[in-house]
């Protein structure tokens, strides 16, 4: 079944458009690759299933589960089961990071019907997860992403990833800022994660994640248009080859 | 952006969750003030000579003042005459047992969310209550004179320790202070007296809920708290009101005084009704408040978490005078729809080797203005002194306003002070990232103020955080759509 339909989507920021028609279908089970040059809008698209409220829908449509994605505040988004990885991990001065979490999967437990968890049974989950994406538990107690390094706010989104377990997750540039080892780590976080009730879309630049991470498709973002989609394959010869090659193949095509 | 547009509007929709009025019978003197009325006053508590000749000097000291116009707030000109100053509950009030008080009383506090029965038999605190000028329940008092403590009302201090009243009245804060300190000395009502004796560390927090009820009546609270040589004592003063529509004066005077190595922590939540959101109505909160470290090694907090109040003026000052006493200050203050405050502290060193540290968390919604004033003060003698003052303001919106006037006089060279301030907007970046991991954006903007002001909240009593938490959330509730 498919879980997210993204049909000719068009968005714009402060009156210009940038993404010029956008169609994306994602099925459950499924990790699909979102690959573009610098300013192609891969963010705003991110952003835009997120709900991001500067990025205005001018056309076309997004099902997420057959419901309407775009008529969602973003917070009901979040507890349907969307989870976005920032590219820029917000800080949260004076809030601590397992009470934050706490709130969150409270939130999105109660959204289910479920019951919330007490502090202890919280804790267990939290120190689990840590492991998971092999965090130090000092992070738990610092405020969220507050004076964290930059690959450690990425290793804090996988983290709360890991804690929400999200239906539909989308990384923007989680490998940027990442050492080899925590890519690694990370990576490994995320398939462990991963299973047939999920699916992932990955915002990368470099083909290196894609080694970690196997996605079932990958698709070339050029200026606010997928001009090419194909399997894993496409991403080894986009690493070879570079942007201009499918940004000439696009234009031989027409 | 969208987000605070939206912030804006819905914090003035929000409305002050405890505005009820109870309806107990006052009686009370006309309104207006002259030497007669103050004579009353006097009479009614059975007062001693010297303080009724107390009560009118200052009286005269008031009538030779201005009120002063330097804070950065306006309001309409207070007519005077026109304020209620004597008004008490008629029902006869020494009780044995807070089953004899008032039902109604009770429900009132139940309201208020003041569990003053498990305050007594669950968590420890003793409360001395003033309802409408006049203490009507009194707790743990027996348990505290066991050890030398005296925990009374200020009218039953006067009758029962005249002499410590005495003493100590008027020694922190002189009846001819400032205008609202002359005023209230002149009819203060009633309030709390607190003695710790010497080496004794007062084994629970002390607390006192004041309230305002009956209509027109300015409340005139004092307030004393004196801790001998090597005491220890923490006081917690938290407060609601009812809704008003008319301003309502309180100009209360809290008097500290700490002798050689005695410790005051001084603890208040304040949430007088604001207002409503066309800036009608609300308190007038003109307050002195003031300790003085008089002796060595003495130490003296202040924390408040001001949300409430039309108007708030009030700075809890140290007078640090002993050789290496410490004075601290450590306040919230929320403003929303057309809520003014000026607040802040002043420091003022006179002994050798004296520190003070300053955290000021100023939180501006709709149209209000939050401005912080501090002086620290260093004197020639007040040698090898250090102050460290932080001033954080949070905007939320762009209607609201915050302002600081910080003042450093070093009048030494070996001293010291440091000052940092920063100004900022609540991110909509914040907002969204909570929302993003599926929090409300009320939840999420509570976080986020909760967070910028959590230096202050972990000075508080554990119990006095929770419930200062809550009130900001309240404060906050559908503050952004
Ligand atoms: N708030 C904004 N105001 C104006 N322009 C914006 C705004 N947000 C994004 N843009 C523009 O939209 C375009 C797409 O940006 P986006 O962040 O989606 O790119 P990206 O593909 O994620 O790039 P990168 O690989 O660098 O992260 C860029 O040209 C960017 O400048
Ligand atoms: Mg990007």
């Amino acid at each position: 079944m498919s879980l997210l339909e993204v049909k000719n989507l068009h968005a714009s920021v402060n009156g210009k458009e940038i993404l010029h028609g956008i169609n994306l279908q994602v099925n459950i089970g499924e990790v699909h690759a979102i690959m573009g040059p610098n300013g192609s809008g891969k963010s705003t698209l991110a952003g835009v299933l997120a709900g991001r409220e500067a990025y205005i829908v001018t056309e076309g449509q997004v099902l997420y589960q057959g419901k309407n994605l775009l008529e969602m505040d973003p917070e009901e988004r979040a507890r349907e089961g969307v989870f976005l990885a920032f590219q820029y991990p917000v800080e949260i001065p004076g809030v601590n990071n397992s009470y934050f979490l706490k709130a969150a999967l409270n939130a999105i437990r109660k959204h289910k019907g479920l019951e919330e968890l007490d502090a202890i049974d919280f804790l267990s989950l939290l120190k689990q997860k840590t492991k998971l994406v092999d965090m130090n538990e000092s992070f738990l107690n610092r405020p969220v992403n507050e004076g964290f390094s930059g690959g450690e706010k990425k290793r804090n989104e996988i983290f709360h990833m890991a804690v929400l377990e999200p239906t539909l997750a989308i990384l923007d540039e989680t490998d940027s800022g990442l050492d080899i080892d925590a890519l690694k780590t990370v990576s490994e976080g995320v398939n462990k994660l991963r299973s047939k009730e999920n699916a992932t879309i990955i915002v990368t630049h470099y083909q290196r994640l894609l080694n970690y991470i196997v996605p079932d498709f990958v698709h070339v973002l050029v200026d606010g248009i997928i001009v090419k989609s194909g399997g894993k394959d496409l991403a080894i010869k986009l690493e070879e080859l570079g942007y201009d090659w499918v940004r000439e193949e696009t234009v031989h095509a027409v | 952006m969208a987000t605070e547009t939206n912030t804006i509007e819905q914090f003035a929709d929000q409305e002050y969750k405890y505005g009820f009025i109870t309806d107990i019978e006052a009686d009370s003197t006309p309104a207006g003030l002259n030497e007669d009325i103050i004579r009353f006053i006097s009479a009614k508590k059975q007062e001693p000579e010297w303080l009724l000749e107390w009560r009118l000097k200052s009286y005269r000291h008031w009538q030779k003042m201005e009120e002063p116009r330097w804070p950065n707030v306006k309001y309409p000109p207070i007519d005077y005459q026109a304020i209620v100053y004597y008004s008490a509950p008629k029902k006869k009030i020494e009780l044995k047992d807070i089953s004899e008080v008032d039902p109604e009383l009770l429900r009132t506090y139940d309201k208020l969310g003041i569990p003053l029965r498990e305050q007594e038999w669950l968590a420890g605190v003793a409360v001395d209550a003033v309802f409408d000028s006049v203490s009507v329940a009194t707790t743990f008092k027996e348990k505290l004179r066991e050890l030398g403590i005296v925990f009374c009302s200020f009218s039953e201090a006067v009758r029962e320790y005249p002499d410590l009243v005495r003493k100590y009245l008027g020694s922190v804060v002189p009846a001819n202070d400032n205008y609202f300190a002359a005023l209230n000395s002149a009819v203060f009502s009633d309030g709390s007296f607190c003695f710790i004796p010497k080496g004794v560390r007062c084994p629970m927090e002390l607390s006192t809920y004041f309230r305002i009820n009956a209509a027109d009546t300015g409340q005139f609270e004092r307030t004393l708290i004196v801790a001998e040589e090597g005491s220890q004592v923490s006081y917690l003063e938290g407060c609601t009101a009812p809704m008003r529509d008319k301003n309502q004066l309180h100009a209360a005077v809290v008097e500290l005084v700490a002798l050689d190595n005695a410790r005051i922590k001084y603890s208040t939540v304040q949430n007088w009704y604001p207002g409503d959101k066309e800036g009608r109505g609300g308190i007038y909160n003109f307050v002195t408040k003031r300790g003085k470290c008089a002796g060595v090694n003495s130490k003296i907090s202040w924390t408040q978490v001001e949300t409430g109040s039309a108007i708030t003026w009030k700075y809890p000052s140290v007078l640090l005078i002993g050789d290496n006493s410490v004075g601290e200050f450590y306040s919230v203050a929320v403003v929303n729809n057309y809520q003014q405050a000026d607040t802040g502290t002043k420091m003022t060193h006179i002994g050798k080797n004296t520190k003070s540290t300053i955290v000021s968390k100023g939180i501006s919604a709709g149209h209000g203005q939050n401005s912080y004033r501090g002086l620290v003060e260093m004197k020639k003698n007040a040698t090898n002194s250090r102050n460290y003052s932080q001033c954080d303001s949070l905007l939320l919106g762009d209607k609201c306003g915050a302002h600081t006037f910080p003042y450093i006089e070093v009048k030494n060279t070996s001293s010291k002070a440091e000052h940092e301030a920063t100004t900022s907007k609540i991110g909509e970046d914040q907002i969204f990232y909570c929302k993003q991991r599926g929090l409300s954006t009320e939840d999420a903007v509570n976080m986020i103020v909760n967070g910028f002001c959590r230096e202050v909240f972990h000075e508080l009593p554990m119990e006095f955080a929770v419930e200062a938490q809550k009130l900001l959330g309240v404060s906050l509730e559908g503050s952004v759509g």
